[in-house]
């Protein structure tokens, strides 16, 4: 019998601190914003999605520990595997979308493919969506693509830098004419998303553009690299992503194609890309969404507040590569608008309409940029509702074997060339969905 | 002593033959029923009703429609991915282009359209059968993966092959909320099992099962081998696209090829394998199994509150989650479903077993 006491006894003492735990729990997340974080730490994305889950970690961390909040609003953030498989992002969006008092405050998939899958969905949620540098092309227009924000640049700004890049080695965009460019694509609405932008410069410029698809994830090759062998473009653009990107450069090794006139997205311009092909991927270049790799003054805090503290989420080594800042940049981002959204509905935790509000109204000048010690990391941007992206500019940057090298000035996407197919393209999304266009001048 | 059936007197021929002729069973189907239509709705999340049990419904439709042709039928199929985007791309389509139809009348539509595909590509089940068949059905997968990508007019020329769906109504009514959702994948599920039910115990299931055990004796008490397979097929097909049309629709609003690939293929064949070959109840317990589980083991560690890294979380669901596929074949290779029959004789027995 005692023993039976003494299990009903611990129960109950279980029960009680449980409770206790509960109530102190909930009034503790009053003051609580919560931010979901959808990552992928294991499959063959990995590589890419390790670094930039943690730079975003980092910073939310940073946040709380050196400022105690934003605005004194304790930041709470969970972390969900997608595995970028779109189904499981769903999953993941579901499973946190009601968290914290508030809600999520802003979902970034980092993948099109949940992006497409969610967009509708986050408009009935009020939800909104930070696609920075990926997403859908169209959703710049903010007057269609309310809750969606693909900062910094879509692939389209990509796509078109990188023909422009391409026009200044060659003395000009005439001087295109006759050429021959190769798309390598992840085949998915990730690596088609910079179809339409290049065949509408391939009609203007007279080039000719060949589009070969890598099926995922990417570690198999051989035909497209065998195409490239035969057809010989002169310039390979790669839009890989995860393992496709180290496989592509050590095929273009094996077919003997240089280089130097490979041109990766941003996405296939970090290190886990390039370190795996060795010397071998020396004179590789790619876009750089804005940062390279590099540390500023806001890296030495998080090795100072969040590594020095033990809360790092990954290798104190990796602080400051490519993918890393661009998490960092990604919650940096995302922190501002929640700051910029608590100036105008008060210092508490904001709904997913007001982050809204937050984005769509984000504006970072380089005087902030500097305080946020980002200085030379990120451009001044100014999002409103007619661009949802902020800035268009980018730069490309190669690989010398060690490091990233800028070998470009910042070049601006061209609007007269981008902005009539986003108009018609989220004309045509509006028109499927019956969606009526917001005025942008009443709000 | 539960499961007795001692004392329940058929009068009728029709009570004799009736699909549950114990009173238990029609108890117990009923009490499911019960709970599924009014117990759920009522009681159930969001994120319970769109990420667990929308997707178990779906993809137990899928796996229903599956079991017809490799449990009863003894044809192996790896192509189940490509005729679920059949039905999905279908379906799309038929909306797409006939504004004035019903998407619910389109997945019926699409279903139809999965069957003449799932025929064809039955064909060479006449000729060949086991492993081989099983590779030139997934031949069909890789094929089907391959023109839904490719062939631009399928996505209605959308430039990243990512596609959305329109919404789903009848007469006015909008299937937009979970619950609405949940109800119209239950009821698509209710309806399709007591088709494959009826199916099963009639003349046409006896051929599959007779072509399954044996062709070539099926063959001689006179059973057309190609009618069978090819039906078989074909039923198969027309549950397994009305499957993808509600994926895509219900399920995911908005898809590209990748939600149909070989994988899902895979998938759904394991839900079949582990759940029973050859049960209709078994479907559902695969798909459970399959669908439930991996989302449980990845949230278990919070629930207990044991701080785990994301990573580790998602390595050690598919260990454990593998090794109970390893465990369950072992301890019971005829499935989920054949532990719940033993688990029905020992009740019948209890409390006297000899």
């Amino acid at each position: 019998m005692p023993k039976l006491c003494d299990a009903k006894t611990l129960l109950l003492a279980a029960a009680v601190t449980g409770a206790l735990g509960a109530t102190s729990e909930l009034l503790a997340q009053a003051n609580e914003q919560f931010i979901p974080a959808l990552v992928y730490r294991s499959g063959p994305y990995a590589p890419n999605g390790v670094p930039f889950a943690n730079g975003y970690a980092d910073y939310l961390n940073l946040i709380n520990e050196r400022d105690g909040g934003i605005n004194g609003v304790k930041i709470v953030f969970e972390e969900c595997e997608t595995g970028y498989a779109t189904d499981r992002g769903v999953e993941c969006y579901e499973r946190l979308k009601g968290k914290g008092p508030t809600g999520a405050a802003a979902f970034s998939p980092l993948s099109t493919g949940i992006t497409y899958a969610l967009t509708e969905k986050v408009s009935a949620d009020k939800i909104p969506l930070i696609t920075m540098g990926y997403g859908r092309s169209e959703s710049v227009d903010g007057s269609v693509f309310m809750w969606n924000f693909p900062l910094l640049g879509t692939y389209w700004d990509a796509a078109d830098v990188l023909i422009q890049h391409i026009g200044n080695l060659n003395g000009g965009l005439d001087k295109l004419k006759g050429k021959k460019i190769a798309l390598v694509y992840h085949d998915s609405p990730y690596g088609k998303e910079p179809i339409p932008l290049l065949q509408e410069r391939s009609r203007r410029h007279g080039f000719e553009l060949v589009t070969i698809p890598v099926t995922h994830p990417g570690v198999e090759q051989k035909a497209a690299w065998l195409q490239i062998r035969q057809g010989r473009p002169d310039y390979v653009l790669l839009w890989g992503w995860g393992v496709m990107n180290s496989t592509a450069i050590k095929e273009a090794v094996a077919v003997n194609y240089p280089r130097d006139h490979m041109f990766g997205v941003w996405w296939a311009g970090a290190e886990p890309d390039v370190l795996p092909a060795g010397a071998d991927a020396k004179g590789y270049n790619a876009l750089a969404l804005q940062h390279s790799a590099g540390q500023g003054p806001v890296h030495a805090d998080i090795l100072k507040y969040v590594y020095g503290k033990g809360k790092g989420a990954g290798q104190k080594e990796d602080v400051g590569h490519v993918l890393y800042n661009r998490g960092l940049i990604n919650s940096m981002l995302l922190v501002e608008s929640i700051r910029t959204a608590q100036a105008k509905f008060g210092k508490k935790p904001m709904t997913g309409e007001q982050v809204r509000w937050g984005i769509e109204n984000l504006n970072l000048d380089q005087k902030r940029i500097s305080q946020l010690g980002l200085f030379g990391m990120l451009q001044p941007l100014k999002v409103s509702c007619n661009d949802h992206e902020g800035a268009r500019q980018a730069r490309i940057h190669q690989w010398d074997g060690t490091k990233w090298v800028f070998v470009s000035g910042w070049i601006q996407a061209d609007e007269s060339v981008i902005r009539p197919m986003v108009d018609e393209a989220s004309a045509k999304y509006a028109k499927e969905k019956n969606l009526v266009r917001r005025d942008c001048k009443v709000s | 002593m539960f499961y007795r059936e001692a004392g329940q007197f058929k009068t009728t021929y029709g009570a004799d033959q009736a699909v549950f002729p114990i009173r238990q069973d029609q108890v117990f189907v009923a009490i499911w029923l019960a709970i599924g239509f009014f117990l759920v709705p009522l009681i159930s999340s969001e994120y319970l009703l769109r990420a667990i049990l929308i997707p178990f419904l779906i993809l137990a439709l899928a796996a229903l429609g599956l079991n017809l042709l490799v449990g009863y039928c003894g044809q192996l199929s790896l192509g189940t991915g490509g005729f679920m985007a059949v039905g999905a791309y279908a379906a799309y389509n038929l909306c797409v282009r006939i504004p004035a139809l019903n998407p619910l009348v389109a997945f019926l539509l699409a279903g139809g359209v999965a069957t003449l595909v799932g025929i064809a590509f039955g064909i060479p089940s006449l000729r060949i059968k086991g492993y081989y068949l099983a590779v030139a059905t997934l031949a069909a997968q890789f094929f089907l993966d391959w023109v839904f990508s490719r062939v631009a007019w399928f996505t209605n020329n959308t430039p990243s092959g990512s596609i959305s769906a329109p919404p789903v109504t009848l007469f006015q009514f909008a299937f937009d909320t979970p619950v609405r959702k949940y109800l119209l994948c239950l009821a698509f599920l209710v309806l399709f099992a007591v088709v494959a039910k009826n199916l099963v115990r009639g003349r046409i299931g006896r051929a599959w099962m007779a072509t399954r055990d044996m062709d070539v004796a099926a063959e001689i008490i006179g059973i057309r081998p190609m009618y069978a397979k090819l039906s078989a097929f074909a039923v198969s097909s027309f549950f397994i696209g009305v499957a993808g049309g509600l994926w895509a629709f219900i399920h995911l609003g908005s898809w590209e090829p990748l939600a149909f690939d070989v994988n899902r293929s895979f998938s759904i064949l394991f839900m079949v394998i582990i759940g029973g070959l050859g049960s209709i109840l078994g479907s559902f317990l695969g798909a459970a199994f399959i669908t439930v589980l991996p989302l449980l083991l990845n949230q278990l560690p919070q629930w207990l509150s044991v701080p785990i890294s994301t990573a580790m979380i998602s390595h050690l669901e598919a260990m454990i989650f593998g090794s109970l596929i390893v465990f369950f074949l072992i301890v019971e290779p005829l499935g989920l479903a054949r532990l719940w029959r033993i688990a029905k004789e020992k009740l019948r027995l209890w409390p006297f077993p000899y």
